[in-house]
C-alpha cells in the first residue's frame, strides 16, 4: 500500500490508470457482446460435417465467383466470414442470391436452391465464423406472439421504410424496402437479425427474440385478417385513393353526364 | 297604399275566384293548401321557366354541389359517435391489433366508428370519397370555366366566389384529414406546423396560437373539429347560395351554335325535365360515391396507429388536393452544392434561423392561388376586351389563354406529382433521386414547353377547322376520273356544324395606347408585350367571300348567282 501511495505521483501514473480503465471497459464490452453472440449462434452445432462439406461444394460452384473461393470476398461481393447461417438462409432462401444482376439491391425471385441445399450452404457459411443463426422454432410460433405489441414495435421500427401496412416503400438511389406480404416468418426473422441489403440490423439486445415474434405475429395477422374496407388499393395511402377518384370516379361521372345530356334522337 | 295598385291589377271577382277554388283531387287539395299559404306557384313559375343550355361539361358544378350535400349528410352521421378529444385512453374495441394500445379519444372513437358502429365504416368511407369528389368536381368545373372563358364580364365576381369555394374546400378537406389523430394525420399537422414556423418573426407565435402551445399539445383537434363541422361548412353553404344566386342573375353561358347569341339562352327550362334530370343526377352521384365507399377502402386509419411524433411512415401523403404543397416541399432542395439554404441571422439572443427551403415554397403557392383569383382582370387588361360575353369560347379559338392555362396546369401537375415521387420510384423501378431531379427540371421547363406546344396545337386545330369549312371532310371514298386521275371525295359539313366552326372572333394585336400625357408607360409596354404573345399568331375564321369562293371550286362552274343570305343558306341551296 505504501509503495502504491508513493508512486501515485509518478509521471506515468495517469497513463497506467487510463490503460487500466480502457482495459476494463473493453473487457466488459467484449464480455457483453459475446453473450449476445453466444445467444445468436446457439444453433450452429446443429449442422453435420457432411452438410458443411456439401455446402462448400455448392458454394464453390455457385457463389465463389463474387464472394471469393474461401468466402473472403472480392470487388464484386462482400466477405461472408461471420455472416452466419441466418444471412444465407434469407438471401438464398428468398432467391436474392445468387444475384440475377447487379443493381441498387438484390431482387427477390424464385429460390434457386431447394431447402436442403440452402441448409447446406448455411452450414458452410456458419462454419467459417460465428454469426447469427436461423431462428428457433419457438420464436416463429405466431400463436405465442402479442399482435398489439408487435404492431407498436412495427410502427416504431419498421413502418418508416416498409409502410404502415407493410406495403413497401422507396429508399434513395433506386433502393427500396420491399412489401412484406407473403414473406415466410423465418425469413422475416432472419432479415431482422442480419439486416440484408439496406436494412438496419436489429440484434437481440435491440429487439429481443420474443419481440421479434410479436412483430411477425402482427405481420401474419395483417395478412390473414383481410381488408376491412373493401379493395385495399395496394395499401399505399392517399396517392392511390386520389388516383382512383381521378380515374374510375371521374369516368363514372362523365359517363353519366354524357348519358343525361344526350338527346333521344 | 299598395292596395290601390293591386286593385288596378286584379278585380274583386278574380280574388274571390281564387278563394273559392276547389281542387278536385286529393293531391290538388294538398297543393292548393300549400300554395295558398307559401305562394309556391310564383317560385315555380320563376325558377321553373329558367332556361339552361344542355351540355355535359356544364354538370361538374352540379357534381360539386351534390357531393358536398352527400359529404354533409354522411358527416352528420359521423358526428354522432366521433369525440374530438385528445385525452388519453386505452383501446378496448374489437380490432385486435390495437387492443390495449394507448391512444387519444379521437382515434379511439374513429376506430369505434370503423369497427363497432353498424354502417360506420361505410359512412366514413362515403364521407371521405365524397370529400375527394367534391374538390375534384370543383377543380374540373373551374377548368371548364377557365378554358371556355366563362369567367369574363359579367361573371368575374362569381369566379372569385368560386375560387373562395375551392379554398374553403381545401380547408374543409385538410381539417377533416387531421381529425382522426393517427400517425398519418399527425404528420400532416406537423408539416403545417413546420410551414407556419418557417414564417419569419411571427411564425412561432402563429403556431403556438393554433396549437395552444408547443406542437402537438392537446387542443388542436377540438379546434380543427369546430372549423371542420361548423365554420368552414357554413362558409361553403353561404358561398354556394351566393354562387347560385349569381348564376341565376347572370343566366347561364352557352357554347356557340346556330341561333345562339349574346342576348339569348338556348336550352330547356328547368321544369319539368331538367328538374327531374338534376334530381336524378343527385342520386347518380350518390350512387357513384356509395359504390366507391362500399367497395374501395379509403384512409385505413387502423393501419397507421395512434399519433406519436417520432415515427414517419413510408407512403405518408396528404389527400390529393393538398398534394401539391407536399410536392413543393419535396422539390425544394435543402442544400445546393453542399451549401445549406437555411441560415441564421445572428442576434443578441442567439440568432434567428430563416428556413429558406420552406419559405421559397410559398412563392409558387401564392402565385398560383392569387393568379387564379385575379385572372379575369389580368386577361381583360391584356386583351383590352371589356365587353360582356355569354357565348363561350372553344378553347382552340383563344390559343393564348388556352396555352397559358395548360402551362399553369402542367406546373400544378409537376408539384402534384412530386408528392408521389416515392411511389413513382417504386412502381416504375426508378431511382427516387432521379425522379426528383426530373421533376425539378420539369418544374421550370414544363410550363414553357407546354405553352409553346399548346399554342401550336390550337393554331393547328383552327387551321383544320378552316380546312373542313372550305373543303369539307374527307369521305374516305377514292374516285377515279375518266382521264385516270385519282381523287378523294369530300363531304360538306352540315349548316349546324358550319356555324360552330366559323362563328368566332380572332382579334389581332392591339397597339400601345399612350396615356393622358401622351406617353407609353412601362405598364402599357408590358401589356402590349403580353398582348402580342396572346394574339401575334392567329388564324382568321373563314369569311363569307372565302366560303363562296370555295363552293365555286366545288362545282367547277361559275359562282354565277349565289344569293345573299347566310352562308348556311348557300350551302343548303347547293346540295
Amino acid at each position: 500500500m505504501k509503495a502504491l501511495s508513493q508512486k501515485r505521483r509518478h509521471p506515468l501514473a495517469a497513463v497506467a490508470l487510463l490503460l487500466l480503465g480502457l482495459l476494463l471497459t473493453g473487457g466488459l464490452y467484449a464480455a457483453a457482446t459475446s453473450i449476445n453472440e453466444a445467444q445468436a449462434t446457439n444453433a450452429a452445432d446443429a449442422y453435420s460435417a457432411s452438410d458443411v462439406e456439401e455446402g462448400e461444394r455448392l458454394f464453390v460452384a455457385n457463389c465463389a465467383t463474387c464472394h471469393g473461393i474461401n468466402a473472403e470476398g472480392s470487388d464484386a461481393g462482400p466477405s461472408l466470414i461471420g455472416s452466419g447461417a441466418a444471412s444465407v438462409d434469407f438471401q438464398v432462401g428468398t432467391g436474392r442470391m445468387p444475384m440475377q444482376m447487379s443493381g441498387p439491391q438484390a431482387q427477390k425471385k424464385p429460390a434457386q436452391f431447394n431447402d436442403e441445399q440452402t441448409m447446406q450452404l448455411s452450414a458452410y457459411v456458419a462454419s467459417l465464423g460465428s454469426g447469427p443463426a436461423v431462428a428457433d422454432e419457438e420464436y416463429l410460433d405466431v400463436e405465442q406472439g402479442n399482435i398489439a405489441r408487435g404492431g407498436e414495435l412495427f410502427r416504431i421500427n419498421c413502418a418508416m421504410c416498409h409502410n404502415a401496412a407493410a406495403a413497401g416503400g422507396a429508399l434513395t438511389e433506386g433502393k427500396y424496402a420491399p412489401a412484406l406480404d407473403g414473406v415466410e416468418s423465418r425469413h422475416i426473422y432472419s432479415a431482422m437479425v442480419t439486416g440484408p441489403q439496406n436494412m438496419p440490423e436489429f440484434n437481440d439486445s435491440n429487439i429481443p427474440p420474443e419481440d421479434k415474434r410479436d412483430i411477425i405475429a402482427f405481420l401474419k395477422n395483417n395478412e390473414s385478417q383481410g381488408v376491412p374496407g373493401g379493395f385495399s388499393l395496394g395499401s399505399l395511402g392517399p396517392v392511390s385513393e386520389g388516383l382512383l377518384i381521378w380515374t374510375l370516379g371521374l369516368a363514372l361521372l362523365i359517363g353519366s353526364m354524357v348519358w343525361l345530356t344526350s338527346r333521344s334522337s | 297604399m299598395s292596395s290601390q295598385s293591386l286593385e288596378s291589377k286584379y278585380t274583386e271577382e278574380q280574388y274571390s275566384e281564387v278563394d273559392q277554388y276547389q281542387p278536385a283531387t286529393r293531391t290538388g287539395k294538398i297543393a292548393n293548401y300549400v300554395d295558398q299559404r307559401v305562394g309556391g306557384t310564383g317560385m315555380v313559375r320563376e325558377f321553373g321557366r329558367k332556361v339552361f343550355p344542355d351540355h355535359w361539361t356544364f354538370m361538374f358544378g352540379e357534381v360539386a354541389l351534390y357531393s358536398f350535400v352527400i359529404t354533409v349528410i354522411s358527416g352528420a352521421f359521423l358526428t354522432f359517435w366521433f369525440d374530438p378529444s385528445m385525452s388519453s385512453t386505452r383501446y378496448d374495441g374489437s380490432y385486435v391489433p390495437l387492443q390495449g394500445v394507448e391512444m387519444s379519444m379521437a382515434y379511439n372513437t374513429a376506430l369505434q366508428l370503423s369497427f363497432d358502429v353498424r354502417g360506420g365504416l361505410f359512412m366514413r368511407q362515403l364521407h371521405h370519397w365524397g370529400a375527394l369528389m367534391f374538390v375534384m368536381a370543383m377543380a374540373i368545373h373551374m377548368l371548364r370555366v377557365f378554358f371556355t372563358g366563362a369567367f369574363r364580364k359579367p361573371r368575374e365576381l362569381n369566379w372569385v366566389v368560386g375560387c373562395t369555394l375551392l379554398l374553403a374546400g381545401l380547408g374543409a378537406g385538410f381539417t377533416g384529414y387531421s381529425l382522426p389523430d393517427e400517425v398519418l394525420s399527425g404528420n400532416g399537422l406537423r408539416i403545417i406546423d413546420g410551414m407556419l414556423k418557417a414564417i419569419p418573426v411571427v411564425g412561432t407565435y402563429i403556431s403556438f396560437f393554433l396549437f395552444g402551445g408547443e406542437f402537438p399539445g392537446d387542443e388542436v383537434i377540438p379546434r380543427l373539429y369546430s372549423l371542420h363541422i361548423f365554420i368552414i361548412p357554413a362558409v361553403i353553404l353561404i358561398l354556394i347560395a351566393v354562387h347560385l344566386f349569381m348564376v341565376v342573375t347572370h343566366k347561364h353561358t352557352q357554347y356557340p351554335g346556330p341561333g345562339r347569341t349574346e342576348r339569348n339562352v338556348v336550352g330547356y327550362p328547368i321544369g319539368p325535365v331538367y328538374a327531374a334530370k338534376a334530381g336524378g343526377f343527385f342520386f347518380v352521384v350518390f350512387g357513384v360515391l356509395a359504390l366507391l365507399g362500399g367497395t374501395f377502402q379509403i384512409n385505413a386509419l387502423w393501419n397507421y396507429g395512434p399519433y406519436d411524433p417520432s415515427p414517419v411512415q413510408a407512403g405518408t401523403q396528404p389527400d390529393w388536393y393538398i398534394g401539391w404543397f407536399d410536392g413543393l416541399l419535396r422539390l425544394m432542395p435543402g442544400y445546393i452544392g453542399g451549401v445549406p439554404l437555411e441560415f441564421v441571422i445572428p442576434t443578441p439572443w442567439g440568432g434567428n434561423s430563416v428556413a429558406t427551403p420552406v419559405l421559397v415554397t410559398f412563392i409558387p403557392i401564392t402565385a398560383l392561388l392569387l393568379g387564379l383569383f385575379v385572372w379575369p382582370w389580368i386577361e381583360s387588361w391584356i386583351t383590352g376586351d371589356k365587353r360582356e360575353h355569354h357565348i363561350l369560347d372553344r378553347p382552340r379559338n383563344v390559343p393564348g389563354r388556352t396555352a397559358f392555362g395548360m402551362a399553369m396546369m402542367i406546373w400544378y401537375f409537376v408539384m402534384w406529382a412530386a408528392a408521389s415521387s416515392d411511389l413513382i420510384a417504386t412502381h416504375f423501378s426508378l431511382s427516387f433521386n432521379d425522379v426528383l431531379i426530373w421533376l425539378r427540371v420539369l418544374f421550370f421547363a414544363g410550363p414553357i414547353l407546354t405553352f409553346i406546344i399548346t399554342k401550336r396545337i390550337c393554331l393547328a386545330l383552327q387551321r383544320k377547322d378552316r380546312e373542313i369549312v372550305l373543303h369539307g371532310n374527307e369521305a374516305g371514298v377514292i374516285e377515279m376520273l375518266p382521264h385516270g386521275e385519282f381523287r378523294e371525295k369530300h363531304t360538306r359539313v352540315s349548316d349546324y356544324e358550319l356555324y360552330t366552326l366559323v362563328s368566332y372572333e380572332s382579334p389581332g394585336v392591339t397597339a400601345a395606347r399612350p396615356n393622358a400625357k401622351g406617353k407609353v408607360g412601362l405598364l402599357e409596354k408590358s401589356r402590349v408585350r403580353m398582348n402580342r404573345t396572346f394574339f401575334e399568331d392567329r388564324v382568321e375564321p373563314v369569311s363569307r367571300e372565302e366560303y363562296i369562293e370555295a363552293l365555286s371550286h366545288d362545282d367547277h362552274g361559275t359562282p354565277a348567282e349565289l344569293p345573299a343570305g347566310s352562308v348556311g343558306a348557300i350551302e343548303s341551296r347547293k346540295s
